[in-house]
């Protein structure tokens, strides 16, 4: 009886498991990424789907294959002993080749996905745009009319002061025209090039929409790039634990128009 | 004196019962030990963990008493984010340490590995008991941290660096709290090192008459692999731990870059590397995953054959592929960086291994359905766990395979997607490899049988329970929901809310379901029905002991000699019955 | 060269090993009639060889985690100050390696005395107390180099040479404290202190010693590399 039991359960569990991978909503929320709006998400969404559908149907399999054969042979008692046919040999093979090609494939995908974003540089004529993570919040710097970044002096920081980056106008000219602001603010469909300082520990920068994540490591210079292509108002969230302040780190990330971004901008240097 | 008799001399039975029960040699009272602090930390680490989702749900809602453990982390009994942290923090060490790395690895092995190869006691039964309570104090360090100064440190099991290492100014609890975390693992990878020299040393050179490698049962390969595996990769841990104490007190700069400005404070370090600390981490934490796992699955595996009444279609292939599972584990520590600022080509790299560790997996978990095809399948709690583990261990790995892929990973690192990817084949797949184990073995323990209705009760809640709630952390995950938060305050949280509440009610009432096993457990011990000497028909060594539990030297100062191989199930015999166990002379007959 | 040897004086056995039981494992008690010492099998001997060499297999692991780190920790550095390794590590290094010739001495000493072919326990005696004075020196003289790079202003987080040097150095030391226990008691299991010396325990614990020895040649190359 109580194979039989489990074989049902089983059977149950797993077709539960899989309503809402297929129906993206769970106890009325929706249970899937966001609307892709980078360059680089295609791919990325792509390999999750396939992933989905493989790794999806191996699971379904694997549980009614566990189901059904509990239902067939648990509590026998004292019936004839078979061997499943080819024995361990063709299960073998069959792992072997199945996992091996899947492996393959998804991994070839996959590079060309993850060379998208990591081995291509940011292209010369992208916005550059500093980001600060510090417990509990993100700072962006943009550099201003002369295109250049002040020096970053830590001993010089001073929240109640917003010099949130530690700058020194008085000493360092490219400093001078700096603009900081708590929101990223971008145009729509230009590429950025972020570039990423870490104030104090690790951090890290995650935008679900734009399909990007990446740590901040204290002490390297890291940077990401990406282009936004739909105008909208989303969430810079750290994914990084940080402290106690962690789950309320967060900024917003601004995709404008090109023009409200040259007035934002202009409005921001006064 | 003849040769075996100096082996057989070992040690003389024990007397008092501080050398019987407390400070003892004999391996069987290390395990029960073992056992019962892994226990203790389970029971501790699941409190925490309702702590933790009544606290994410609930956000404002005190919880009764906790104000008398922490004034300043709960105030009123409302548990500051702070807080939560570090009750996160102790729960995932707790856990992976104290639980995983002993219930299935040193508790069972202990007690079970020299009994199944013949031998009397572990090879070295000082450095045993020493093992043992080394972890102990080890424990009572980690605890004490919720004693003293700001409480517990909040940086997670991983302690990242420079969270970790630059002192109190990084947050509540980072300052002794921390340093007691890093002392705490550095004892316990002592106690560890200890232990898997003397399982390794036992299982190479204590082997009886007759007891080839060959013929050893699956679950002591899964511990005598474990243990090579643990050998290696504490190793690294202690060193890494030991860089991290002087980091934090004696001015290094091994983790921590110049120039942070944590808090207002300038940190005097100069130039260390906080992604060191975590290539040294993971070495050790990948390696660490298989070494709370391949236990559960020697065990699930020997457990199952002996349900079904017929070997697994191969007994060789599935040592080798624990064996190669063993191997690759130290090639895979990357993956848990993808995103860290390592090199990117670094990705790609690691990304390969960790795909072909799913080859060896696949491989198990086909051989294992296609050995219950054609058995005979004995339905009890044990075997019910057996089938669950198999069900958890499929979910689990398939889940791994998302964040194999760098891409993939971009979307679900640091979500839910991985909590719970690595609760279900280490909090709930390992954990029921532990129960299996308990069920199977509390007869030749206790001499006395578990009860079976309560064992099947807590199966059902606790099955139906774990998917509950685990299943929807992927869900979860694919919404992009982000791990380690004490609230879910963002915009695109707050819809996910009603998710949460499910699995707290979830996680609530499988946590009440473990009650029916403790009281099982206890009472059994007691007043259980008393057991025979092979209750399951079993073949291995540790049913032919002349008693259970067995006398203090296993076999009565006799030395077992072996005939068989380990599964001889399904076979005809002169007395009718359908197994042969592995001491006996008997023939087997063909046709 | 003469290899008669004599059969074991029974009457020194009952005089010289204590009642311990019958657990028996002492030299006496195993040796064939064709008395080479390297020959014989000691029952329980297997588990403790096994047993050191994966311990020397853990202690390795330990020191290639800490070399990885200075690696990667000169790698990342833009602060890699050049130290002068103090002269006394030179006189310690022919310290251990020599306390390493003595050990072997002693073994045969041992060997020979546990065959019977020797009658007095002096000379082994004598070469296994050389071996702990320069293991001793071994570690006082590391001391006196922490001395000196003090009196250099080099401390332990002065910059992560020096922390290397401190740490690595600091590290071996305990272990060869350890290795000096361990050669503690097989000297007074030899005076028929603390129970029979098993042969097993005389191999353990000089593979041990000679590993320290070789593993310090190791750490010594590492720091005149790299420091």
């Amino acid at each position: 009886m109580g194979g039989k039991l489990f074989a049902v359960i089983v059977i149950l569990i797993a077709l539960a498991s899989a309503v809402p991978i297929i129906n993206h909503t769970f106890l009325g929320a929706t249970v899937a990424p966001p609307e892709d709006i980078s360059t680089h998400g295609a791919e990325i969404d792509k390999q999750l789907d396939e992933t989905m559908v493989e790794a999806g149907l191996s699971f379904l399999a694997a549980q009614l294959v566990l189901g059904f054969f509990v239902w067939q042979f648990g509590g026998r008692k004292n019936g004839p002993l078979k061997n499943f046919p080819g024995g361990a040999k063709y299960l073998v093979i069959a792992a072997l080749l199945l996992v091996g090609a899947e492996a393959i494939a998804l991994g070839a995908m996959g590079t060309k996905a993850w060379a998208k974003v990591y081995f291509q540089p940011a292209s010369a004529d992208a916005l550059p745009i500093q980001v600060q993570a510090g417990q509990f919040a993100f700072y962006f710097r943009y550099p201003g009319p002369d295109g250049k970044f002040g020096g970053i002096h830590p001993e010089k920081i001073d929240e109640g002061n917003a010099n949130f980056f530690g700058l020194d106008p008085e000493n360092d000219i490219p400093a001078r025209d700096d603009i900081t602001s708590g929101e990223l603010v971008v145009p729509v469909n230009k590429e950025v090039h972020l570039m990423m300082h870490a104030k104090d520990v690790g951090h890290s920068f995650y935008v679900r929409e734009l399909r990007i994540q990446q740590d901040f490591v204290p002490g390297l210079d890291l940077a990401l790039h990406f282009t936004a292509t739909k105008i909208g108002k989303y969430e810079i969230v750290c994914t990084q634990l940080c402290g106690l302040g962690h789950y309320n780190m967060k900024a917003y990330l601004s995709v404008v128009s090109q023009d409200d971004f040259d007035k934002w901008l202009k409005s921001q240097a006064n | 004196m003849s040769q075996t008799s100096v082996q057989a001399a070992h040690h003389t039975a024990p007397t008092g019962f501080i050398r019987k029960h407390v400070f003892s040699l004999d391996h069987k009272v290390i395990g029960i030990q073992y056992y019962g602090l892994a226990l203790v930390a389970v029971v501790t680490g699941m409190v925490l963990s309702w702590i933790m989702r009544i606290h994410l749900v609930w956000p404002n809602s005190p919880i009764p008493g906790l104000q008398f453990l922490s004034k300043v982390g709960a105030p009123g009994g409302v548990v500051t984010p702070e807080y939560y942290l570090s009750l996160m923090t102790m729960h995932g060490t707790l856990m992976v340490f104290f639980v995983l790395t002993n219930a299935p690895f040193a508790a069972f092995g202990n007690y079970f590995l020299p009994i199944q190869i013949g031998a009397e006691d572990m090879a070295f039964p000082r450095f045993n008991m020493m093992s043992f309570w080394t972890t102990f104090v080890a424990f009572c360090i980690l605890i004490s941290a919720f004693f003293v100064g700001d409480g517990p440190p909040l940086s997670g099991w991983t302690a990242y660096a420079p969270l970790s290492a630059v002192g109190p100014d990084s947050g509540p609890g980072q300052g002794l709290g921390q340093t007691l975390w890093g002392l705490s693992i550095f004892v316990f990878c002592i106690a560890s090192l200890l232990g898997s020299l003397n399982f390794i040393a036992t299982t190479l050179d204590l082997r009886t008459k007759g007891m080839t490698l060959a013929r050893m049962p699956i679950c002591t390969w899964a511990w005598f692999i474990t243990s090579c595996i643990s050998l290696l990769a504490f190793a690294v841990l202690m060193p890494a731990c030991l860089l991290l104490i002087l980091d934090r007190i004696a001015g290094t700069s091994f983790f921590v870059p110049s120039g942070l400005n944590v808090s207002d404070h300038l940190q005097p370090h100069q130039g260390g590397s906080p992604l060191l600390w975590q290539h040294l981490f993971w070495f050790f934490g990948h390696p660490e995953v298989y070494i709370a796992i391949l236990p559960a699955i020697g065990i699930v595996t020997h457990i199952l054959i002996n349900s079904m009444r017929k070997p697994m279609l191969s007994h060789r292939v599935l040592i080798y592929c624990m064996m190669a599972i063993g191997f690759l584990s130290y090639m895979v520590w990357g993956h848990h960086m993808f995103l860290s600022g390592m090199n990117p080509f670094s990705a790609l790299v690691f990304s390969f291994p960790t795909l072909m560790i799913t080859i060896p997996a696949t491989i198990m978990t086909l051989i294992w359905l296609g050995s219950l095809y054609g058995s005979n399948l004995r339905i009890n709690a044990a075997s019910l766990f057996c089938l669950g583990f198999i069900s958890m261990f499929v979910s689990g790995g398939v889940s791994g395979f998302f964040l194999a892929q760098p891409s993939i990973d971009i979307y679900l690192h640091a979500t839910y997607f991985v909590v719970g990817h690595f609760h279900m084949v280490m909090g709930v797949a390992a954990i029921f490899g532990v129960f299996a184990g308990t069920y199977f073995w509390f007869p030749k323990a206790t001499g006395r049988m578990m009860n079976e209705t309560l064992g099947r009760l807590h199966f059902w809640f606790s099955f139906i329970g774990t998917y509950c709630i685990f299943m929807p952390f992927h869900y979860l995950g694919l919404a992009g929901n982000v791990r380690r938060y004490s609230a879910f305050t963002d915009d695109f949280l707050v819809p996910l809310v009603p998710v949460h509440k499910f699995i707290t009610y979830a996680a609530l009432f499988t946590g009440a379901a473990q009650l029916i096993f403790i009281f099982n457990l206890f009472y059994s011990r007691f007043k259980g029905a008393p057991a025979a000497a092979n209750p399951w028909e079993a073949t291995s060594l540790e049913w032919s002991t002349p008693s259970s539990p067995p006398p203090f030297d296993n076999f009565a100062g006799q030395h077992p000699v072996v005939y068989h191989d380990p599964y001889q199930y399904g076979v005809k015999t002169a007395s009718g019955a359908d197994y042969v166990m592995q001491t006996s002379p008997e023939k087997i007959l063909t046709t | 060269m003469a290899t008669t040897l004599q059969p074991p004086q029974t009457k020194l056995e009952r005089k010289t090993r204590p009642n311990d039981g019958g657990i028996g494992g002492g030299f006496r008690l195993l040796v064939p009639e064709a008395g080479d010492l390297r020959a014989v099998a000691d029952p329980k001997g297997e588990p403790t060889r096994t047993g050191i060499w994966v311990g020397l297999a853990a202690i390795a692991m330990t020191f290639a985690a800490l070399t990885s780190a200075l690696y990667v920790r000169e790698g990342a550095a833009t602060d890699w100050h050049h130290i002068v390794l103090p002269p006394i590590l030179w006189f310690n290094t022919v310290a251990l390696i020599a306390s390493s010739v003595t050990l072997e001495l002693a073994w045969k000493q041992v060997a020979a005395f546990m065959r019977g072919q020797i009658s007095s326990r002096s000379r082994a005696m004598l070469w296994l107390n050389l071996t702990l004075i320069l293991g001793l020196l071994f570690v006082i003289g590391q001391y006196v180099a922490w001395l000196k790079l003090r009196a250099q202003g080099l401390y332990l987080p002065t910059n992560p040479n020096s922390s290397f040097f401190y740490l690595l150095t600091g590290v071996h030391a305990v272990h060869v404290l350890g290795g000096l226990g361990g050669l503690s008691r097989v000297q007074l299991k030899f005076r028929g202190i603390a129970g029979p010396l098993r042969r097993s325990t005389m191999d353990a614990t000089s593979y041990y010693w000679h590993f320290m020895g070789s593993l310090w040649l190791y750490l010594l190359f590492i720091l005149w590399l790299k420091l």
